[in-house]
């Protein structure tokens, strides 16, 4: 079984979107799930979170951001070609209110896996206030769609090249100061952001929900690399998680621990960008 | 020419231990055919056949030894095949000192026969001659789904083809062979082996999807009531690790033995960079636990490029309980035991390295509930152990997820799916289980034994149910 990429867009020259014939996955997916795909067969299994589905014709959705040789290569792949491995649902459903008023916070790559918690929430008449933010302009990604998915939506940049000039957590404290009541926040993006907006929220006692990213190997529970301290105790990110109460996440941890193999990693990428450095050479010189 | 030894076992030659630490190739060579029919020749060909009780799916033990007299080693493999579906597996990592061989009659006043490598050899002669088992009965028209590839469930899916089922096993890995993929090393198992042994049964009709995890992408009352199985049996192992809240748990270069030899076996770590799955592998590494597990862990780990590598138990040597046999093998490429020490804590530097352990030492005290000594923590005796990487190897536990996805399928306090001895069945009406998910932690051959029961009651329960 392949899974075929039916669909890609390039959201920024670092963020792909592909839609993937995947149909096991499609007929259960819900707002929170994630995969663990594989893009060839030396490949590594990487989780990358659903940002849409489409039940009927059997299609999920995923948006990659390259930060290193797995999604390098997966951002390479054409509109045609397969994923190997892509198994899912993983994780638990994003927690979802049914009422009230709930603002989603996305930031870089962190919009794609809160568009679906967005549209859900909406769909269930929740009041949905979302801030996207990206560090400037070019790099912010699905736009139109938080747009449709939200009553109100702010857009920041770190720059100030389009919208708020300043951090997403920046905005949602102007948000909260300005009397707004809000029921509940999600906040999806970097480790650093998710726990700059529990920092945020926190003295407001204000519920907080992140979506934690650490490394994993087989999304089932089964080996332990994904554990995260929350509330103190022992959780496993891809059977408990990925999301998880933001005030209670030891983020100093996860931070660490999500180091571990950051010179591996280093070293793959750059053998990768060499390589595809002389793919692109070769190619130009055969054609 | 090979004499065979009344009272001693055919000797298997093997890699020498200076070279194989090099390697990850097999340790032992297998016989040729000269040894195995020495070995052969030791069977006394006994009327009661004592050593086939020992075997928890009843390979007829006496009946292929005596074709491998008769010089007919296809025959051999056809009369094993007849009851075990993976015998190239278990001829390499059943214990058989504590199964068949501990049967045998000669084991009473020497060495038993050597069956685990006897069949060994006669499946490996068939497999290289690219002979299958004999093709399945007359179709019943029936399905059936498995949970899980590991042994429990293959062996269930063989049988159940093999009786004229329709049987599609659910993998949640994107390779098929549970812990024999994942957990136990090429130098023991190679993979390609395992894939061989596990396409002879696709080819005997077993149809098997990967990147299937069942409870999540599909459910067992979906498979039961719209995809039309008309029975499920669950073999998904005990894959969850324990960890034991000791402080410095989560310091980078603390692994659960699942995750290493994962990342080993399964993903093929030791190519880094040529295939894309990291691992770190200090200088000094040290296992905690002292079970098939934590051997393997071990060994392992001087393949892949430690200088040293220390297993730490908190009991004595009396009390491991990993393979006589794997435990000299390690002691033969140089790990170091370090027996009644307790790790208590794990050090760490100030970007989250493991940077050493604090140990204490132990005594034996009194029998515990498990009837084996207690080890006591001797006051005053802690010390530091300076390593960069550390593996728990503790034991697993049934993995929680398709029991919490199967509403009414009761399980005990422990994780372990309740089951009738017998059968398998468990309280789900059409579901059966088997293997580690029952039993918790145990071996490959109680695993395919479960699956081989499971077969059968599931053979009753559907032709009694439907019809056949
Ligand atoms: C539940 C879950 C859901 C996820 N969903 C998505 C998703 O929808 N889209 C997506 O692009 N990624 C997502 N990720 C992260 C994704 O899995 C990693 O980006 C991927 O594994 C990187 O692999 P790589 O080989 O390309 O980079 P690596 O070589 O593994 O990493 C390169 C460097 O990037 C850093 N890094 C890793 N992840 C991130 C990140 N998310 N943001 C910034 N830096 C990072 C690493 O620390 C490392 O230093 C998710 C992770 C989890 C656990
Ligand atoms: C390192 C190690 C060394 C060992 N050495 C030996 C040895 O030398 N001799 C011996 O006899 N025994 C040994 N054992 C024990 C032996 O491997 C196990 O007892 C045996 O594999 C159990 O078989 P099983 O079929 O019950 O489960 P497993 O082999 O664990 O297989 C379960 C399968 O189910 C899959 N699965 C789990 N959940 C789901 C789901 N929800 N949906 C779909 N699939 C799922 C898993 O991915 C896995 O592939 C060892 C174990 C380990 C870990
Ligand atoms: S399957 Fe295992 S226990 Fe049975 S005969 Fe073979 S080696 Fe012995
Ligand atoms: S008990 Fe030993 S000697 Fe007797 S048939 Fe079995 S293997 Fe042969
Ligand atoms: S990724 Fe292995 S247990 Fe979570």
């Amino acid at each position: 079984m392949m899974y075929r990429i039916v669909e890609k867009r390039d959201l920024t020259d670092v963020t792909k979107l592909f839609v993937v014939d995947a149909p096991m996955v499609a007929r259960r997916v819900q707002a929170g799930h994630f995969v663990i795909l594989r893009c060839s067969e030396e490949g590594e299994r990487i989780p990358i979170t659903v940002a849409d589905f489409d039940r009927e014709a059997g299609t999920v959705t995923v948006v990659i951001q390259e930060v290193g040789k797995t999604s390098a290569a997966i951002n390479d792949l054409a509109e045609g070609d397969s994923f190997v491995d892509f198994v899912g649902p993983l994780g638990q459903v994003a927690p979802m209110r049914e009422d009230g008023h709930v603002v989603c916070v996305g930031g870089g790559f962190g919009v794609a896996p809160v568009l679906p918690v967005a549209k859900e929430l909406r769909s269930r008449g929740v009041e949905v206030t979302s801030i996207i933010g990206a560090r400037t302009q070019d790099l912010v990604i699905l736009q139109d769609e938080m747009e449709a998915a939200s009553d109100q939506l702010y857009l920041c940049s770190d720059d100030g090249s389009c919208g708020f000039h300043g951090f997403v957590t920046q905005q949602l404290e102007e948000l909260i100061q300005s009397g707004t009541h809000i029921d509940e926040v999600v906040a999806v993006g970097p480790m650093v952001m998710m726990k700059a907006t529990a920092e945020v929220t926190e003295p407001h006692g204000l519920k907080t929900w992140v979506s934690l990213d650490p490394i994993m190997v087989d999304g089932t529970g089964m080996c332990g690399v994904c554990r995260v301290t929350v509330g103190g105790e022992l959780k496993f990110a891809c059977v408990d998680g990925p999301f998880f109460d933001a005030h209670e996440v030891d983020y100093e941890e996860a931070l660490k621990r999500n180091k571990m193999y950051q010179r591996e990693e280093r070293l793959a990428y750059d053998m990768y960008k060499e390589n595809r450095h002389e793919c692109r050479r070769g190619g130009a010189v055969s054609g | 020419m090979v004499e065979s030894n009344r009272w001693k076992k055919t000797p298997m030659r093997e890699q020498s231990a200076e070279e194989r630490v090099n390697n990850f190739d097999e340790v032992p060579f297998g016989y040729s055919e000269e040894e195995a029919m020495a070995e052969a020749e030791r069977c006394l060909g006994c009327k009661v056949p004592f050593c086939e009780q020992g075997c928890p799916v009843e390979v007829p033990i006496k009946q292929f030894i005596q074709d491998l007299k008769d010089n007919d080693p296809a025959k051999a493999a056809q009369t094993i095949w007849s009851t075990n579906t993976l015998p190239a597996i278990c001829g390499r990592v059943c214990p058989q000192e504590e199964q068949c061989e501990l049967q045998c009659v000669l084991a009473k006043k020497g060495e038993p026969v050597g069956i685990g490598r006897l069949e060994r050899y006669v499946a490996d002669w068939a497999m290289e001659r690219g002979l299958d088992a004999e093709s399945p009965a007359e179709r019943k028209g029936h399905r059936v789904a498995v949970v899980g590839s590991g042994p429990a469930g293959l062996t269930a899916a063989g049988d159940l083809a093999r009786m004229g089922y329709d049987v599609t096993v659910f993998e949640a890995l994107h390779v098929p062979g549970g812990v024999l993929m994942y957990g136990i090393p090429e130098f023991r198992l190679p993979k390609a082996l395992v894939q061989e042994e596990i396409e002879n049964l696709s080819k005997a009709g077993v149809d098997i999807q990967t990147n299937v995890v069942v409870g999540t992408s599909i459910t067992v009352d979906e498979l039961l009531e719209d995809e039309g199985y008309a029975a499920v049996f669950i073999g998904s192992g005990a894959g969850l690790p324990k960890f034991l809240g000791m402080p410095g748990e989560n310091l980078l270069g603390v692994y659960s033995a699942n995750e290493y030899l994962t990342r080993l076996n399964l993903m093929k770590a030791f190519k880094f960079p040529e295939v894309d799955t990291p691992v770190k592998v200090g200088k000094r590494v040290a296992v905690i636990g002292a079970g098939n597990t934590a051997m393997d862990a071990a060994r392992t780990s001087l393949r892949a490029g430690a200088e040293e590598v220390h297993v730490v138990y908190r009991r004595s040597e009396k009390e491991m309980t990993a393979r006589v046999e794997e435990y000299h093998h390690a002691i033969e490429e140089g790990v170091q035991f370090h027996w009644l020490n307790n790790p208590v804590a794990f050090l760490g530097d100030d970007d989250g390295w493991l940077r050493g352990m604090e140990c204490i030492k132990m005594e034996l005290g009194e029998p515990d509930d498990s009837g084996r000594a207690r080890p006591v923590a001797i006051e005053g005796s802690e010390f530091e152990f300076q390593v960069e990487t550390a593996i728990l190897a503790l034991g697993t536990s049934p993995n929680p997820l398709v029991p919490s996805h199967t509403p009414g399928l009761e399980t005990e306090f422990w994780g372990g799916i309740i089951t009738d001895e017998d059968s398998g069945a468990t309280s789900r009406e059409g579901v059966f289980a088997g293997g580690d998910v029952v039993t918790g932690a145990a071996t490959v051959i109680q695993a395919m034994g479960a699956g081989k029961n499971a077969a059968n009651a599931i053979d009753r329960y559907i032709s009694e149910r439907f019809g056949s």
